[in-house]
């Protein structure tokens, strides 16, 4: 197979004396779609933030597309990147937060452009019409204007879908992008997220959308205590699993839905 | 001795003339030694939140040292004890710098705060989408603490403008300081006083309302459209 995307090996990431990932070795491939589930506080929220290098890993190597995020070899030894530079390996890569995190002080319009115009150094224009075509595509034409605020829970994430998306990110980091939600607003988010799947991009999404994570996801990984205790297609994960720490998992989040 | 006396419209008016010029100068103390406070208390601000031990430091005694001292005291310790070692400020100049080095300490909390209260998650998702932590702090963190900031900031600056009054014990010409001749030269002390009140509520009023648009104008929803 060819490199993968994202190559995670030995990653261990410490709180203070409490180690919060033991040593995660992980690969995503391009255009894959990876689910992570586990237990609260087993650690998926802290693997993803370490992707991107919001938080600095404690040991460990990342690499996207085959360049370590955080670190740059020079002269034999390792440094940690300039701000600038993480950035720059940042924008490459599109996060979704459980809590949306819109920028309150802009309209959903000037939400999406920011990246773009700052980042990317895009013309307003352009950006403009990027970001327009983005929030038709998840629904929101309507509410280019409003501040979010003014927009239901569903709407502002799929805000935040669309914001990530201007920045054309080769990989999406999602962290359980329903879980704020009113029950009956989960679904659009899902829609706008699973035609986003199907359009081929790589995406690793933690949730507790079983259903969803079954029916999208091309590997499985469960987690728990900070380890990878199993990993497969989900078929095997839901139908078949080896592990016994996999299987009370998942009955009892099956007894709890 | 002047009771009973009437006073003339004439005299009204030179009270009236020389309390506005006094006026004037409150003005001019009030506005620049607020740029000072806010100038020299963001960059407090910017030294408390940063990562060096020793410009947070040196911010924090700063503000021990302003925030203990009143204000009165630290005017004549800028007006007389400067002027001691040969450092001779004009009055109004040690006046602003007083109030301006004064006012820094306290509007170096109210910005501190204001960015502090700015949700971690803005940081975030502005560093995700790839600004630098400068521009997220910038266009991201400022704008919206800013908002929290003006009424505190507008709040400070009505208690500065009657604070300035203490100005008149450096001899600075404003309204106190006026009213305080015109009561020795004409004895009119209910007049001027009255005059002097009214001056005061028309000048800080205003910024009241200005505090409130500028509060406007830097929520959400200020298009509407
Ligand atoms: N900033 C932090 N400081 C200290 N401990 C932290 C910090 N962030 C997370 N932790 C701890 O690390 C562990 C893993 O947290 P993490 O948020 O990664 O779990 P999670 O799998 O995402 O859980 P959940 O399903 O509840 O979101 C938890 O025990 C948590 O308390
Ligand atoms: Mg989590």
């Amino acid at each position: 197979m060819s490199e993968p995307l994202v190559r995670i090996r030995g990653l261990k990431k410490a709180y203070g004396i409490h180690l919060v990932l033991q040593g995660i070795d992980l690969d995503v491939h391009s255009g894959e779609k990876l689910c992570l589930i586990g237990p609260s506080g087993s650690g998926k929220t802290t693997l993803l933030r370490c992707v991107n290098w919001l938080e600095e890993p404690t040991g460990g190597e990342i690499l996207i597309d085959g360049a370590p995020i955080g670190t740059v070899a020079k002269g034999g030894r390792s440094h940690r990147m300039s701000d600038v530079e993480l950035a720059r390996m940042r924008a490459g890569i599109g996060m979704v937060f459980q809590r949306f995190n819109l920028f309150p002080h802009l309209t959903v319009l000037e939400n999406v452009m920011l990246g773009p115009v700052r980042v990317l150094g895009a013309g307003r224009a352009e950006a403009e019409a990027t970001a327009r075509g983005l929030l038709a595509k998840v629904g929101l034409s309507e509410k280019v204007a409003a501040y979010p605020d003014r927009l239901s829970g569903g709407q502002q994430q799929r805000v935040a879908i669309a914001r990530a998306l201007a920045m054309k990110p080769k990989l999406m980091l999602f962290d359980e992008p329903t879980s704020a939600l009113d029950p009956e607003l989960v679904g659009e988010v899902l829609a706008v997220m699973r035609q986003l799947a199907n359009e081929g991009m790589t995406m690793i999404i933690v949730t507790h959308e079983m259903r969803f994570a079954e029916t999208v996801a091309d590997k499985v990984v469960f987690m728990a205590d900070g380890l990878i205790v199993e990993e497969g297609p989900p078929a095997r994960i839901f139908r078949d699993p080896q592990v016994e720490r996999t299987r009370a998992f998942l009955s009892a989040v099956e007894h709890r839905v | 001795m002047m009771d009973g006396a009437v006073v003339t419209p004439e005299m009204l008016l030179y009270l009236l003339r020389t309390l506005l010029i006094g006026a004037g100068a409150t003005i001019w103390l009030t506005a620049a030694s607020l740029v000072v406070a806010v100038v020299l208390g963001f960059g407090l601000a910017l030294m408390r939140l940063s990562d060096s031990k020793v410009l947070q430091g040196i911010a924090r005694v700063y503000l021990e040292i302003f925030r203990n001292i009143p204000i009165l005291t630290q005017l004549f310790v800028i007006y007389f004890g400067l002027s001691r070692y040969g450092i001779m400020l004009p009055a109004t100049v040690a006046a602003t710098l007083g109030f301006g080095l004064n006012g820094a300490s306290m509007l170096s909390e109210v910005f501190r705060s204001a960015i502090l209260s700015v949700d971690r998650g803005q940081r975030e998702a502005g560093l995700a989408i790839g600004l630098t932590s400068r521009q997220a702090f910038r266009l991201l963190i400022l704008p919206q603490a800013a908002r929290t900031a003006i009424p505190p900031i507008g709040n400070y600056a009505i208690g500065l403008l009657k604070d300035t009054s203490l100005a008149s014990a450096v001899a600075v010409p404003e309204i106190a300081m006026r009213a305080k001749m015109l009561v020795a030269e004409t004895y009119l002390s209910t007049e001027i006083y009255m005059m002097v009140a009214v001056v005061y509520l028309a000048l800080s009023l205003p910024l009241a309302r200005l505090t409130a648009l500028a509060e406007r104008r830097f929520s959400p929803h200020r298009s509407a459209a």
